[in-house]
This record gives C-alpha cells, sequence and structure tokens, in this order.
C-alpha cells in the first residue's frame, strides 16, 4: 500500500525530470505566450482561450515541474480550494461505467465536435488497471488492486477522487490532468471512477 | 523483383501490424521483429520504402513551373544559396534575412512558392491529409528536401540572434503547460521508457534518445499509410493535447522544430524513415 502511494508521488515528480531542476527560462514568459498567440492565429477565440495558462499552470512551466517547497504548498493549497465533492457525500459509483471512462480518450480534441459521445478519462493510457487489460501505459504508476491493497477502506475513496478531480491538491505540477477542475470529467464520472478503483466486485481489485 | 520485395515487405508489415492480438510481451516482441525486418528489407532495397513516391512527386514539383510566375522552385535558396539542396535539411530551420524571419523546411517552401512562384499561402497551404492520402504537395517538397540530407548529420544554425530566440523559445513552448488536460509535450516525451497505451514514447528533450528518432522525419507511418512531415506530426501533437489546429509553419511549430533538431544535433538524418 505504502509502496503505491510511493510510486503514485514519484511518477507525479518524475514529471520534473530532475535534471532539469536547474535550468532557468532563457526566453520570458509573456514573448512565449505572445508567440503561441500568433502561432494560433486562425484559431476562433473561444479556441485561443485554451493556449492561456493559470497560475498553476504558469508556475510548473518555469519550473519544468519542479516548484521549489512555498510554491508548492501554494499550489497544493490552491487546487484543493478548488475541489467540488459529490453532494450526495457518496464518493463510489457504478465501476462498469468507470470502466468504460478509462478506456475512452474521446473529447475535447478539435475533431471531437459536435460532441459524439461523453468525455473519457483515458486512464488505460498512462495506467495499468484491469489485469485483463494488457494495452496500458505506463506513463503513470500500475493501479491494478488499488482498492484491495487499501483494505477498500472509505477515506481512501475519498483520496483517490481528489485525486481525479484535481491530482494537484496532492502532487504540485503532477502530470496527470486535473479532470474535475478543468471540466473534463464530471462529479458522477469521476465516483465512477472511484468505483472502478475503489469497488471490491471491479476487475482491478481480481 | 520489385514485386517480390513489395509483397516480401507487405507481409512484413502485416505480421508487424496483426501482433497486435498476441499477448502482451509476446506482441511487442513480435511486433518488433516484424519492424526489423521491414527495416533490414529497406536497407537492403531503399527504393521499396513507400515514401519514395513522395520524394519522387517532391522532387517532380520542384522541378515544374508553377503559378502566375510560371517557374519552377528550384532557384529556392533553403540556406545554402539558391538551389542548393544537398546537406540544406540538415541545418534547418535557420534565419532568412530576405523573409526576416527563422524557418524550417515547410515555412520556407511557403516562402519559394509565394516569392518564386506567385501562389498566395491561402491557395499554396492545404489541409493534412488522412491515413493513406499522400503528404500535400508542400509536405512531398519538404520530404524530398530531408531526403537530400539523408545519410548526413544534424548540425543546427545557432547563431544569428533570432535563431538563438527561437531555440530558446522552443524549449519553453516544449515545456509549456496548457489546455483541458494541462499539458505539455514534455508530459509524454521527457522521461525514459514511457508508454502511452502499448506505444514507446521518445525522450525527446535527451539528445541521445532525439538523435534516434528526430531524423526520421518526414516519415512513412506503417500504422496510418502515409508520409508525415514534422509539421503534420506537431500538429498531431497538439490536436491530441487538446488544442486547437495550430497554423501551418508558425513560430511555435519553428520553434518547437529548433528545439528538437538542436537535441538531436549530430544525429543521422535518415528521412524519409519507416514509423510504426
Amino acid at each position: 500500500m505504502r509502496k503505491g502511494i510511493a510510486a503514485l508521488v514519484a511518477v507525479s515528480l518524475a514529471g520534473g525530470a530532475a535534471a532539469y531542476a536547474q535550468q532557468k527560462p532563457a526566453v520570458d514568459a509573456a514573448k512565449v505566450d505572445q508567440v503561441m498567440k500568433a502561432s494560433w492565429k486562425s484559431a476562433a477565440p473561444e479556441w485561443q482561450a485554451r493556449l492561456e495558462q493559470d497560475q498553476t499552470m504558469k508556475e510548473c512551466t518555469t519550473s519544468h515541474n519542479t516548484p521549489s517547497n512555498a510554491v508548492a504548498n501554494a499550489i497544493i493549497a490552491r487546487e484543493k480550494a478548488n475541489i467540488v465533492y459529490p453532494a450526495d457525500g457518496k464518493f463510489i459509483g457504478d465501476w462498469k461505467k468507470g470502466e468504460k471512462l478509462a478506456q475512452s480518450g474521446y473529447g475535447l480534441r478539435f475533431s471531437d465536435y459536435p460532441a459524439a459521445r461523453e468525455n473519457g478519462g483515458n486512464c488505460y493510457a498512462c495506467h495499468q488497471l484491469d489485469k485483463k487489460e494488457a494495452s496500458f501505459g505506463t506513463l503513470g504508476p500500475s493501479l491494478h488492486a488499488y482498492g484491495k491493497s487499501r483494505n477498500f477502506a472509505e477515506r481512501e475513496a475519498k483520496v483517490v477522487y481528489e485525486r481525479i478531480y484535481n491530482p494537484q491538491a496532492h502532487v504540485a505540477c503532477a502530470n496527470m490532468p486535473r479532470f474535475g477542475t478543468n471540466k473534463v470529467l464530471t462529479v458522477e464520472q469521476i465516483k465512477d471512477i472511484v468505483a472502478l478503483l475503489m469497488d471490491p466486485e471491479s476487475p482491478v481489485n481480481k | 523483383m520489385r514485386t517480390g520485395n513489395t509483397r516480401l515487405l507487405l507481409a512484413a508489415m502485416a505480421a508487424a501490424l496483426l501482433a497486435g492480438t498476441a499477448p502482451l510481451g509476446a506482441q511487442d516482441a513480435a511486433t518488433e521483429r516484424g519492424l526489423e525486418q521491414y527495416r533490414k528489407m529497406l536497407k537492403a532495397d531503399p527504393w521499396a520504402n513507400p515514401g519514395n513516391l513522395d520524394v519522387d512527386r517532391g522532387e517532380t514539383l520542384w522541378k515544374t513551373k508553377a503559378g502566375p510566375s510560371n517557374a519552377s522552385l528550384e532557384q529556392c535558396d533553403l540556406g545554402k544559396g539558391p538551389g542548393v539542396l544537398d546537406g540544406a535539411f540538415a541545418e534547418l530551420p535557420r534565419y532568412f534575412a530576405d523573409a526576416d524571419r527563422v524557418m524550417d523546411a515547410e515555412a520556407r517552401v511557403v516562402w519559394c512558392i509565394e516569392k518564386l512562384q506567385g501562389i498566395a499561402r491561402k491557395d499554396a497551404v492545404k489541409p493534412f491529409p488522412g491515413g493513406g492520402r499522400p503528404a500535400t504537395d508542400i509536405g512531398a517538397i519538404a520530404t524530398y528536401i530531408a531526403s537530400k540530407s539523408s545519410g548526413m548529420k544534424f548540425a543546427p544554425h545557432v547563431e544569428h540572434a533570432k535563431e538563438k530566440e527561437m531555440l530558446a523559445l522552443g524549449e519553453a513552448i516544449f515545456f509549456r503547460r496548457q489546455g483541458p488536460m494541462d499539458f505539455s509535450c514534455s508530459t509524454c516525451h521527457a522521461d525514459d521508457g514511457k508508454r502511452i497505451r502499448l506505444q514507446e514514447l521518445p525522450y525527446l528533450s535527451k539528445p541521445a534518445e532525439a538523435r534516434k528518432v528526430v531524423g526520421e522525419w518526414p516519415a512513412y507511418r506503417v500504422s496510418s499509410t502515409h508520409v508525415m512531415t514534422m509539421q503534420h506530426r506537431i500538429y498531431d501533437c497538439y490536436w491530441q493535447m487538446r488544442l486547437p489546429r495550430v497554423d501551418y509553419g508558425s513560430d511555435a511549430t519553428v520553434a518547437l522544430t529548433m528545439y528538437l533538431n538542436h537535441k538531436a544535433a549530430g544525429g543521422e538524418i535518415s528521412a524519409p524513415a519507416i514509423k510504426r
């Protein structure tokens, strides 16, 4: 169990690639923003908005994902504050729906409009989950037996909900998308993915 | 003999692709074996590379008079003087005084089409092709230009202040996080031995790895059965990163190409290579 958490932290931090921690940006951020904007000139204004960075993105960019302790703590506090919790206080949804979301990388690409189906979480792109799914990525740690290794503890369901809703509420500049905060996934969808990880009946825990 | 070779190549390609149904470890090994066999055969008979169809088409387009000026592109200056193709790609992107801009091969071809042939950019630049369809005309010309540096090593030109600035911009953009997924190029390409699903990811900010893969572009992709240029490749990455369509030959794309070619300095160019 500890090993699992340690791996999660290690991988999130690996995004910073320690070798780059010493580098300082050689060009100022305003110039970069200007070049980005000019390079997507033909995009519609609502799409151009995607080029803009919030404060957390800016801090993770300039530090190559290895912020100082003070900045990291500020990021964690700020990101934790924007988490919206399920109104009914329940964190575990339907693991079968969660598995479908974990398989799907659909949504938010410029070819995905008008949307033909719901956005996916694409968990398998980066993580191992159900052992029967051989096609999984390794950018994130294996999540096989996630719930089982945590004795299906109720508080762990809340933690994993937060980690999906906003991974940076736990690890500043984590590589994983802030699925809830950035409105990639809804509260209900996140609950379904929590179920995939935490439900004893889920194939992830078999 | 050509037909026989092509048939063998197709068999090797099919083996590589069909390997998708085998269990994990075995699949990787079988795919890798299939691709290895494929690469070997290509080396033995480079003309069997389907990417060469675009090289040939690019050469024809380069030499054919077109546009209101009824001119070919043969006087296009790719940095080593008008009409000098050999080794030009190895030093791109670079600063061009006539345009007062740092340009990669594709941005430069657009410029030459406008200036030499008198064809407006909006008429010259076409959408990237879907799978199975040939590269755009400009893509084919860029593939031809790249092939003229095949076997040479990347020797990026970072002397002019604007070249230095472009390189710094490229690095900044490589690490810049944005969009609804918070992705940067470095999310996937700044660590060793990672995969998305089963697709291995190159660690592009590490010179040893950049030297192995950057020189393969423009490349013939077996999975999409067509040639993709570096502009197309970057556009596709930004699609996956949930950003809008990046403008063709824009500074962000040139900066990233500059950064990648700089990381790949000393690495051999093998364009058009074969990618999975």
